[in-house]
């Protein structure tokens, strides 16, 4: 249904690498998954960008207006494409965002509230 | 708590949507972002007080500084003035955005969240804004 295809099987640091996953959540790219989205991509250093389409336009994962304004259904797919030395880990996250429908996972996102 | 990310205040004339904001803030981006609300003048009234914006943005503060969103008028007015009435070495550190307080919020937080500069947080909320 989904798939994650590096673009290249023995990839360079710098070598653009891009995966796909569709939308399967019923609200699809909404508010909080938009913002789920964001924050993900704003733990990897890599440059992350995602588009309706192979051929863009491509929208910056990390700018959080720009996100909330793309407004993708349930039923869309998603195409991204990182560059950067943390790439592949950053694209493989994401995927796995989409693919279980933005549901928090037991990650270390869950920090104990403190006041 | 991260007290290295930038601090977010809400006020509003209405304590109702300054709240409201608030718990979207939570709900939305979590708890890694200082996060303070106020609203409301001091008969109890729609309104804003000073003390009270001086108070949040202390609630609130982080030494990356504070981004205040702001609904009408005196929100903005009243937050100026806390502002301007900070100590000093404080009051450089907290900026007004120029964005819809709500959905400001929510943008300003999600940016904080990430660990982005008090201006990065900033212009993240004003992209928001037609102009």
């Amino acid at each position: 249904m989904t798939a994650f295809s590096p673009s290249d099987p023995v990839p360079k640091s710098n070598a653009v690498h891009t995966g796909s996953a569709l939308l399967t959540n019923d609200v699809g790219l909404h508010a909080r998954p938009s913002v789920k989205l964001t924050q993900l991509a704003k733990r990897f250093g890599a440059h992350i960008e995602f588009a309706r389409a192979t051929t863009g336009p491509w929208v910056d994962a990390k700018s959080p207006v720009k996100v909330m304004r793309f407004k993708a259904a349930k039923g869309e797919m998603l195409h991204f494409r990182a560059r950067g030395s943390d790439a592949a880990e950053a694209l493989a996250a994401i995927v796995s965002l989409v693919e279980r429908g933005f549901a928090t996972e037991h990650e270390e996102s869950s920090e104990p509230p403190q006041g | 708590m991260n007290v290295a990310n930038v601090g977010i205040v809400i006020v509003s004339h209405s304590p109702k949507i300054a709240e409201g904001a608030a718990d979207m803030v939570r709900q939305m981006v979590g708890d890694s972002v200082p996060l303070a609300w106020t609203g409301g003048n001091s008969e109890g009234g729609l309104g804003t007080d000073v003390a009270s914006i001086i108070e949040a943005i202390g609630r609130a503060w982080s030494d990356a500084g504070v981004a205040v969103l702001v609904d009408l008028g005196g929100a903005e007015t009243n937050s100026e003035m806390a502002i301007d009435m900070l100590e000093a070495g404080r009051r450089e550190r907290v900026v007004v955005c120029e964005a819809p307080v709500v959905e400001g919020a929510v943008m300003a937080a999600t940016e904080a969240s990430g660990g982005a500069t008090l201006d990065a947080v900033r212009r993240t909320a004003e992209e928001l804004s037609p102009t």
